[in-house]
């Protein structure tokens, strides 16, 4: 299969159906993507495909043919928002970080200031065990305030579902 | 008489700079110095268990029991055999057994089932494919199994702590107040499963692996492999999570893979998927706690009878130390002259229960807090008041008999967590509204129990290197902070920068045993022992760096041992004296909404306000306890074992749902400060003490909502089964 | 994962009528979308099938359009494609409130309307939305496109009348008129399996649909029917009771989705009064 690699082209031969977290993880040797259940519930094995989060357990390898693929090593290590995970402590035991790095990226980038509940939303495919979450909430807003300035104007608020309780 | 506490406050809205008081020069402790290995982990360079791969590995799989007791009549190997590595329990050049506090578990089922999930047979292969393809069939005579811990009659430990006169206790009361609270079991859910690798090496064995205490699984594996096998280390991996769990459960991983590593020649890994290890892998012991209580009417404890029954499952493991932990802190930080508690822990054929932070307190302080409100509500004493007029003060004595010291700081915590939550008046506008606020006062022990770490004896060291300093001990990061925190004690005790101290990974060849990585004590112990180790160190370099005194003279190495603090004293058999070098103080406030169309519970809110003496990095002290929180609030609300014949039955994160952002509360964190002159910069230990609030935290916010919850999890289930509450019960009128 | 996948095969189609012909001609082909159910029964030892049928690039099936009156959602459409559409949000918010419920932002990036249809699961989280919207699910075949009602596509636990050389193309959504109510029952506030899920729709008619209370998803004519005939919430709450199944499971009690259903009952009905 061909596919583009944290930025470069790839070709590798694998059963169509292994999970993409293990061609990550076996065929490429990215162990930076970590398995936490294999059911998709946790997002440790969070990557990007095609800029989209997605959990790479769940994933047959098939799908990812012809697409742009990010894992944590395709950040630089320098990225505001690994910074700040530094900073905050968002990292404790390390296993959701980059699943977590990941998920947030999108919010972290974009330019208009995420409320706080727009990251916890954004983030509820992660489970972190160690921290409760709220330094990595912390780090989150603090990765977007260092790349875009403390004063960036914050989003539109989510618009109210005209349905639902 | 209430006293100021030292120091500073460090809370949600922290400051990032910090001065030390203790070093003139430079200074780490106290500040948010970048931790160690926070780049590993935000690039994901940082190596676990199962990112390490050894030429001609094989993977390991385990064969388990799939009933909860009888025995085993055959076993049927439905496979072409050729390419794997089968092992069972005659296969074991040692002892056939998990060497911990009893030898009463086998690591290989011979004959005798005693619970669901049991380890029967080992296989490897060098394909996953073939490994998981193999079907292996156990015949079994079944026999009756007992889940029921209330039946059971094989008590594994039993323990009595008696002060004063119950009689008299009781005699002198005016009210007594009784009640059963119970409690379930908890599964860790570090992110991380368990996993090891054996490594076969030059006639000897190394084992790799995410734990918490190389040096347990190194005296399991020597009681296994005998003389067969001369050199055995153990080496940590970076470890996704532990919370205990991965305390005792990697012997018996370890054991399996070394066992496969022997008999094929080769490496071999087992790492565990998650629904095995959410089956095979101990569980927080389930309680039920019984209270009898006397009080004057004004609300002095004048008598305290607890009863704690836990279930300790098919094996002892570390149930009889479990049981110690949760007896001592059975009466909660109340001053009480007469208390008898009375525990005991009792097998079932369940799956060993075990190690989970908090180790027994946070059942009880739990059983204790909730009978607290009661107590409240029966005499129409706000729970404030109530718990001012019991709460233990510097000089008072515990339920062991153990003399308080300056550093007890229940009312401050109190009061403060009372102040910055308005309590009171939240207490009184939210009544009858659907909405509930709940408090809970706790404390916790650091260290090992009793004579515990006299026992341990444990050692550590430090080495000069080219760059500074090195740091040798057991004691392992498994997110806590562990390589961070002592640098910095290491760090400001030498005067040289936090930057020049390492700390070599945990390899039993290389460091020295400092004891197990658990029981609030890695700071406040072995932090302690590196004080010690680092003041030698700078007296033996006379005022030369460390790396020029490497250059010149090459290494130096100093190692310090544990040695008892004069005057403490603990009688095991009694159990009367000093159960603990100290106690870290908290208290909890939870305010929650209970959904009166779905029984659903969000918690708007939460405040911790701890004392656990000095924090060595705020920041990372800060996620100790926002995590631990966050645990105790999906112990008391979301997380459900569901146990059928004896084994887990929801054993998916899909079905045992622990809390995601959504379910986490915004938390205002306050550390106080009140500085224990037993430990490295006045600290004590602040792992387990967030976990023994929370759930009595949200329970009594549950009763203040209306609801009548003695058991957790308080589920939805539960809660639209729950008595009601009538309003006027909320017994704050005074 | 312990289902070793090796020994299965998994087949591309490019365009609909290959998809089509390999269903056909290779009987027993299990189509493959969002994988959210799929690979979650690998992973606890399942086997779906031997072999597999990727539709991921039938990109034409992915389009949420309108046709006249109806709303037409492509069988591939994701959670996050739902959420972000004008359509859906305007003509039909509750399918909105349901996508956005639906496990985490990854899981709504992958798992598709067709998936959870096909799935047929009773715990579906958008099928409650569908059985109130009268929705038609349109099924091709070899003999070309049919449409079912929503509401007589499931026969039972898990089993519907597409044919297995069938795929679901599409959902059609006829205008929905009056108030659209949605709520999802799932303790967790995130990532959660509905315990109950109920939809309702108040207008000139009223309907109401439950998940997780019967085998499949189900319409509850006979409350409604209470409530369209002007009787009381009490009434209705009383045939409600006789309508629904519950069982007790791994993830929570007959009696507390008895419960819970009734109370969502009563809550659609004075919050859309």
């Amino acid at each position: 299969m061909k596919f583009t690699l944290n930025g470069a082209p790839r070709e590798l031969d694998a059963h169509p159906l292994k999970r993409l977290l293990d061609v990550l993880r076996e065929d490429c040797g990215l162990t930076g993507t970590k398995e936490g259940c294999g059911e998709g519930e946790c997002g440790a094995c969070t990557v990007l495909v095609d800029g989209e989060p997605v959990v790479s357990c769940l994933m047959p390898c098939a799908q990812a043919e012809g697409c742009d693929v990010i894992t944590i090593e395709g950040l630089a290590g320098n990225h505001p928002l690994q910074l700040a995970m530094m900073r905050e402590v968002g990292a404790q035991c390390g296993i959701c970080t980059p699943g977590v790095i990941l998920a947030a990226r999108g919010l972290v980038e974009a330019a208009r200031r995420p409320t706080l509940e727009r990251v916890r939303e954004a983030l509820a495919g992660n489970l972190c065990r160690c921290t409760g979450y709220e330094a990595i909430h912390r780090a989150v807003l603090s990765a977007h305030a260092e790349l875009h300035g403390p004063s960036a104007k914050s989003a539109a608020p989510v618009p109210a579902e005209e349905a639902g309780a | 008489m209430a006293r100021a506490v030292a120091g500073r406050q460090w809370g949600s809205n922290r400051t990032s700079a910090a001065v030390s008081r203790y070093s003139a020069g430079m200074t780490s402790v106290g500040t948010n110095v970048a931790r160690k290995d926070g780049m590993d982990r935000a690039t994901g360079a940082a190596k676990y268990a199962d990112d390490l791969r050894f030429p001609g590995m094989l993977v390991g799989r385990t064969v388990r029991s799939t009933i909860a007791r009888g025995r085993v009549t055959g076993v049927t190997l439905d496979f072409d055999p050729a390419g794997f590595t089968v092992v069972d329990h005659r296969d074991i050049p040692g002892e056939n057994t998990i060497a911990l506090i009893e030898k009463d578990q086998p690591c290989l089922v011979n004959g005798v089932v005693r619970h669901a999930a049991e380890p029967i047979l080992l296989l490897a292969h060098e394909s996953r494919d073939a490994l998981i393809g193999a079907n292996v069939r156990i015949d079994y005579e079944r026999e009756e199994p007992l889940f029921d811990p209330e039946r059971s009659q094989q008590v594994f430990k039993h323990i009595l702590i008696e002060k004063g006169s119950l009689d008299r206790g009781f005699a002198r009361a005016e009210v007594v107040v009784e009640g059963t609270y119970t409690t379930g079991a908890q599964e860790h859910v570090y992110i991380e499963t368990n996993g090891v690798i054996a490594v076969p090496e030059r006639g000897g064995m190394a084992l790799y692996g995410s734990l918490q205490c190389p040096y347990y699984v190194l005296k399991a594996l020597k009681a296994l492999l005998g003389a067969a096998v001369k050199d055995i280390r153990v080496v940590q991996t970076e470890t996704g999570g532990g919370f205990g769990g991965k305390e005792e459960y990697p012997s018996v991983i370890a054991a399996h893979a070394c066992l496969l590593a022997l008999k094929s020649g080769r490496p071999v890994k087992i790492l565990y998927d998650r629904g095995e290890d959410m089956v095979a892998t101990t569980k927080r012991h389930p309680s039920i706690v019984r209270h009898k209580t006397g009080l004057t009417r004004d609300g002095k404890l004048t008598a305290m009878q607890v009863d704690v029954l836990m279930d300790g499952g098919a094996y002892c493991t570390l149930s009889p130390v479990v049981l110690s932990r949760g007896v001592i802190h059975a009466a909660g930080p109340y001053r009480c002259a007469n208390t008898r508690i009375e525990g005991r822990v009792v097998m079932t054929n369940t799956p060993p229960n075990g190690a989970f932070r908090g180790f027994g307190a946070p059942q009880t302080q739990f059983a204790m807090e909730v009978h607290m409100d009661r107590i409240s509500e029966t005499l129409g004493i706000d729970p404030v008041t109530l718990r001012l007029r019991n709460a233990l003060k510097p000089g008072d004595t515990t339920a062991t008999g153990q003399k308080l010291g300056p550093d007890t700081s229940a009312v401050e915590v109190l009061k403060e967590a009372v102040r910055r939550t308005s309590f009171k008046r939240k207490r009184a506008k939210l009544a009858g509204s659907g909405r509930g606020i709940g408090l809970a006062l706790f404390y916790h022990g650091a260290g090992f129990t009793g004579s515990g770490e006299v026992m341990l004896g444990s050692r550590a060291g430090l080495e000069t290197t080219p760059n500074g300093v090195r740091i040798l001990v057991a004691n392992t990061e498994i997110g806590q902070g562990t390589r961070t925190m002592l640098s910095q004690i290491v760090a400001d005790v030498m005067g040289v920068a936090y930057e020049n101290v390492d700390i070599a990974q945990a390899d039993t060849s290389v460091v020295p045993d400092s004891g197990p990585t658990v029981a609030s004590r890695t700071c406040m112990v072995v932090g302690g022992l590196l004080e010690r180790c680092a003041k030698q160190m700078r007296e033996q370099l006379k005022g030369v760096s460390p790396a020029e005194h490497h250059a010149r003279h090459g290494r130096l190495h100093v190692e310090t041992q544990y040695e008892a603090p004069p005057g403490r004293e603990w009688n095991d058999k009694t159990y009367r004296g000093d159960a603990y070098a100290t106690y870290a103080w908290g208290c909890d406030v939870a305010e929650l909404a209970v959904d009166p169309v779905t029984h659903e519970v969000s918690v708007a809110k939460f405040t911790a306000v701890q004392e656990f003496g000095r924090p060595i990095h705020p920041a990372m002290a800060q996620g100790q306890i926002e995590g631990g929180s966050g645990q105790g609030i999906g112990w008391a609300l979301l997380e459900h074992v569901v146990m059928r014949d004896g084994a887990m039955a929801n054993a998916q994160l899909t079905n045992y749902v622990i809390p995601t952002t959504l379910d986490t509360p915004p938390m205002d964190v306050v550390m106080l400060e009140n500085h224990f002159p037993g430990g490295p910069f006045g600290a004590k230990g602040v792992g387990e003490l967030p976990i023994d609030g929370p759930a009595p935290a949200v329970v009594n916010a549950l009763r203040h909502a209306g609801l009548d919850v003695r058991a957790i999890p308080a589920t939805p289930e539960a809660l639209a089964a729950a008595p009601r509450l009538a309003p006027s019960r909320s017994g704050d009128a005074a | 994962m312990r289902t070793a996948t090796a020994p299965f095969t998994l087949r591309r189609a490019r365009t609909l009528d290959a998809a089509l012909k390999i269903l056909r001609e290779e009987p027993g082909t299990v189509p493959l979308a969002g994988c959210t159910d799929v690979y979650v029964a690998l992973e606890f030892g399942g086997t779906p099938g031997s072999r597999y049928l990727d539709l991921t690039r039938l990109s034409a099936l992915k389009r949420i359009t309108t046709s006249g009156e109806k709303l037409v959602i492509g069988a591939l459409a994701t959670y996050t494609e739902l959420q972000k559409s004008r359509f859906v949000r305007a003509r039909l918010p509750m399918l909105v409130e349901a996508a956005r419920l639906v496990g985490g932002v990854q899981i709504q990036n992958m798992g598709t309307v067709g998936g959870n249809l096909a799935n047929g699961s009773p715990a579906g989280d958008t099928l409650p939305v569908f059985a109130v919207a009268d929705a038609d699910v349109v099924l091709a075949g070899p003999d070309g496109e049919r449409r079912v009602p929503f509401n007589a596509f499931y026969t039972g636990y898990r089993k519907s009348v597409r044919r297995p050389d069938e795929l679901i193309v599409a959902v059609e959504v006829p205008p929905v008129i009056g108030k659209q109510w949605f709520r999802k029952v799932g303790t967790r506030a995130a990532q959660a399996i509905s315990k109950v899920v109920f939809a309702g729709v108040r207008g000139l008619e009223t309907r109401l649909a439950l998940g997780s209370v019967a085998p499949t998803v189900v319409r509850l004519p006979n409350t409604e029917m209470v409530l369209n005939g002007g009787g009381s919430i009490d009434e209705a709450l009383r045939a409600l009771a006789d309508e629904i199944q519950p069982i007790d499971d791994l993830r929570s009690t007959a009696a507390y989705r008895r419960g819970v259903a009734a109370n969502l009952v009563r809550q659609f009905w004075s919050a859309t009064a």
